[in-house]
C-alpha cells in the first residue's frame, strides 16, 4: 500500500501538468482539479500513514496511546481541500465566463494581453 | 494592549469588510467605512511599529496555546514595516477609488474584497507559522482573483485566467514544500523550525529540496526570473485603482515571505542557494528592464518594471550581509510606495485622456504641471537618482555588494538603473513633454464636474508622494530601522527566543 501511493501521486502530478499544458479549457479545469488532488494526497502520505489509531486521549490517560495518527497533517489537509475547492469553483466559473465572452475554447486565442501594440 | 496591537492590523480590515458587506447596497456608506478603517489601520500600524521599535520582537499566541502548538503571531521590525506600508498604500487606494473607479464595480463588492485583501497581507506578514502563511496567502490570492476579474471585461478575464492558473500551481508547490518540511522536521512553527534546522538532522538534503519548493512557490508569487511571465500579462488589465494596489503590494508580500524563510529556516545549504539566488536576481533585473524598454503602454512599462525591481530585492537576499538585507528591506518599502504612485499617476492621466497608449498621449506638462511634478518625483525615485528614495536602497545594495567583492551583480544592477532611467524618460517625453497628437477635439472637452473629479484624484498621488519624499530626504531613521530589522532577521536567536520564550 505505501509503495503504491507515491506512484499514484507521481502519476496524478504528471497527468495534471500534461492536461494544464493543453490548449482546451475543459482540460485545463481537469488539470487543475487533478493537481489539487495530487498535492492533497502528497500531504496526506508525507504525514506518515497510521491505520486505526486516532489521536484521542482516553479518560484515564494523560497522552494518546501509541501508535496514533498525527492530526496535524489531517488538519492541514482539510484546510487545503477546502481552499482548493474554493479556487477550483472560482476557476470553473471564470472559464465559463471566458468561454461566453470570447466564444472560443482554445487557450491559444488568448494572447492579446501579452502583445505590445494593442489591437483596435 | 501589546497583544491587541499585533492583532489590530488584521481585525480592523476584517471588521471593516464585515461592516461593508452589511451595507452592500449603500456605496456611500461603504466608502465612509473604508476610509475610517484605513485611518484606524494607519494609526494602529504606526503604534505597532513604535512599540516593536522600542521593545523588540513582539509575539502573541491566539487562544493561549503555548508556542510550538498554537497559532503564533509575531511582529518584528520587518513585518511591522510591511504592515505600515500596506496601510499607507491602502489609504491612497481608497482615496483614489472613490472618484477613480466606476460606480458599477464599486457597488459589486469592491470595498469589502479590497479590505479582505489587506487582511491577507497583514496576516501573511505577521504570522509565525508556516501553515498560516499558506492560508493568508490563499486569502489574499482569492481576493486578487476576484479583483482582477471584477467587471468582467475581455482583457480582465484573459488576465485573470492566466493569473489564476499560475497561482494555483504556485499554491500546489507551496503546499508540497510545507508537507516535506513537516515530514522531515515534524513542526510548522517557524521558530521551532529554525531551532530544528540548526541542530544536526538526518536528511539535510531534503530540507534543501523543501527550500527549492518554496523558492518556486514564492518565486511565482514574487515574479522572479524565469517565473514572471504571468505578471505583465495580467497586472495591467483591471482598472487602475485595483491594479495599483495589486502591483504595489502583492509581489512584495511574496518577497517578504522569501526573505523571512531564507533567513530563518532554509539557511543550511547556502553554498547552493546563494549563487542560485544571485543568478536569478541578475536575470530578473535585466529581463524585466528590457521587457519594459520594448513596451508602448504606460501600464505595461510599469508592470515590467515591477519584475526588474524584484531583482534588486532578491539581490539583497543573495548578497546575505546585514547591510544587503537592510538594503532589500528599504527597497521593498520604497518600491511599494513608488510603484503604487506611478500606477495611480497613470490612472489620473487616463482618467483625463481616456488612454494608456504612449502614442496617443502628450502635453500633460502644459495642462497638469502639478501631476508632472509628482510623476517626476516618483519616476526619479524609481530610477534611483539622489536624493530620492530609490537611491538609498540601491546605494546600500551596491555598497554591500562591493564589500563582499560581488562585482558582477553590482555592475548589472547599476546598468539596469541606467535603463530604468531610459524607460522613465521615455514616459516623460511621450506623455508629459511632447505635444498632444491631433485627435478628436470633442474628447478633450471636460465638464466642470469631471475637472473637479480629476483634481480630487491628485490627492492620493500627493499623499503617497509625501511619504516617498519623506523616506528619501529624511532617510536616516528609515535606513537605521531597516538595519535593525536586518539584524533581527539575521540573528535568528532573537526571533526564536521571542516566540518560544526561552
Amino acid at each position: 500500500m505505501e509503495l503504491i501511493l507515491p506512484f499514484l501521486i507521481g502519476i496524478l502530478f504528471s497527468a495534471s501538468l500534461y492536461l494544464i499544458l493543453h490548449r482546451h479549457f475543459f482540460k485545463l479545469i481537469l488539470g487543475l482539479i487533478l493537481f489539487g488532488l495530487a498535492t492533497n494526497l502528497f500531504l496526506f502520505v508525507i504525514g506518515r500513514l497510521t491505520r486505526g489509531g486516532s489521536a484521542i486521549i482516553g479518560p484515564e490517560e494523560k497522552v494518546a496511546t501509541e501508535p496514533f495518527a498525527d492530526p496535524v497533517p489531517q488538519a492541514l489537509l482539510l484546510t487545503a481541500i477546502v481552499i482548493g475547492f474554493g479556487i477550483q469553483a472560482f476557476a470553473i466559473v471564470l472559464i465559463k465566463r471566458v468561454y461566453q465572452s470570447f466564444g472560443t475554447n482554445d487557450l491559444d486565442d488568448m494572447n492579446t494581453t501579452d502583445q505590445i501594440e494593442e489591437k483596435h | 494592549m501589546n497583544h491587541l496591537l499585533i492583532v489590530l492590523p488584521m481585525l480592523i480590515p476584517l471588521y471593516g469588510a464585515i461592516l461593508s458587506l452589511f451595507s452592500w447596497r449603500y456605496v456611500r456608506a461603504q466608502q465612509i467605512i473604508g476610509i475610517l478603517a484605513q485611518a484606524c489601520m494607519l494609526i494602529a500600524s504606526f503604534m505597532l511599529l513604535f512599540d516593536v521599535n522600542e521593545h523588540g520582537i513582539r509575539t502573541t499566541q491566539i487562544g493561549s496555546w503555548p508556542a510550538p502548538f498554537g497559532i503564533t503571531l509575531v511582529a518584528d521590525l520587518f513585518s511591522s514595516m510591511m504592515v505600515i506600508t500596506s496601510a499607507i498604500t491602502g489609504m491612497a487606494i481608497y482615496l483614489f477609488s472613490i472618484k477613480g473607479l466606476d460606480k458599477a464595480r464599486q457597488s459589486f463588492g469592491y470595498y469589502p474584497v479590497l479590505m479582505i485583501l489587506q487582511l491577507g497581507v497583514s496576516g501573511a506578514c505577521l504570522t509565525g507559522d508556516l501553515f498560516n502563511l499558506f492560508v493568508w496567502f490563499e486569502v489574499l490570492l482569492i481576493c486578487c482573483f476576484v479583483l482582477i476579474a471584477l467587471g468582467g471585461t475581455k482583457p480582465q478575464l484573459e488576465g485573470a485566467i492566466k493569473y489564476v492558473t499560475i497561482n494555483f500551481l504556485a499554491t500546489g508547490f507551496l503546499l508540497t514544500g510545507i508537507g516535506v518540511v513537516y515530514g522531515i522536521l515534524g513542526s510548522l512553527n517557524l521558530a521551532e523550525l529554525a531551532v530544528l534546522v540548526r541542530t544536526p538532522v538526518s536528511h539535510p538534503a531534503l530540507i534543501t529540496m523543501a527550500g527549492m519548493f518554496f523558492l518556486i512557490a514564492f518565486g511565482i508569487k514574487a515574479a522572479i526570473f524565469p517565473l514572471f511571465f504571468w505578471l505583465p500579462a495580467s497586472y495591467h488589465t483591471p482598472p487602475i485603482a485595483i491594479s495599483a494596489f495589486i502591483a504595489g503590494m502583492l509581489t512584495k508580500v511574496g518577497m517578504y515571505a522569501f526573505i523571512r524563510l531564507f533567513t530563518l529556516v532554509f539557511v543550511t545549504d547556502q553554498e547552493l542557494t546563494i549563487p542560485l539566488l544571485t543568478v536569478l536576481a541578475g536575470f530578473t533585473m535585466v529581463l524585466g528592464v528590457f521587457g519594459a524598454a520594448s513596451q508602448n503602454d504606460f501600464r505595461k512599462i510599469l508592470s515590467f518594471h515591477i519584475v526588474s525591481q524584484i531583482g534588486y530585492m532578491l539581490m539583497g537576499l543573495a548578497l546575505y550581509t546585514p547591510l544587503a538585507i537592510a538594503g532589500s528591506i528599504y527597497f521593498i518599502l520604497h518600491n511599494i510606495l513608488v510603484k503604487t504612485n506611478l500606477f495611480l499617476i497613470s490612472g489620473v492621466v487616463a482618467h483625463r485622456h481616456g488612454t494608456f497608449a504612449l502614442k496617443k498621449l502628450g502635453g500633460i506638462y502644459l495642462q497638469q504641471p502639478f501631476l508632472s511634478v509628482l510623476f517626476f518625483i516618483s519616476a526619479f525615485s524609481l530610477a534611483g537618482i539622489p536624493p530620492f528614495s530609490g537611491f538609498w536602497g540601491k546605494f546600500m545594495l551596491a555598497k554591500a555588494g562591493f564589500e563582499i567583492d560581488s562585482f558582477v551583480i553590482v555592475l548589472v544592477s547599476l546598468a539596469v538603473s541606467l535603463i530604468t532611467i531610459f524607460s522613465m524618460t521615455k514616459i516623460w517625453n511621450e506623455v508629459f513633454w511632447k505635444n498632444k497628437p491631433e485627435s478628436d477635439p470633442l474628447l478633450n472637452v471636460m465638464t466642470e464636474r469631471e475637472k473637479h473629479n480629476n483634481r480630487l484624484l491628485h490627492l492620493p498621488v500627493a499623499f503617497l508622494a509625501v511619504f516617498i519624499l519623506f523616506i528619501g530626504l529624511y532617510a536616516e531613521p528609515v535606513v537605521a530601522m531597516a538595519q535593525l530589522a536586518a539584524e533581527q532577521l539575521l540573528n535568528s536567536e532573537l526571533y526564536i527566543n521571542a516566540v518560544l520564550k526561552r
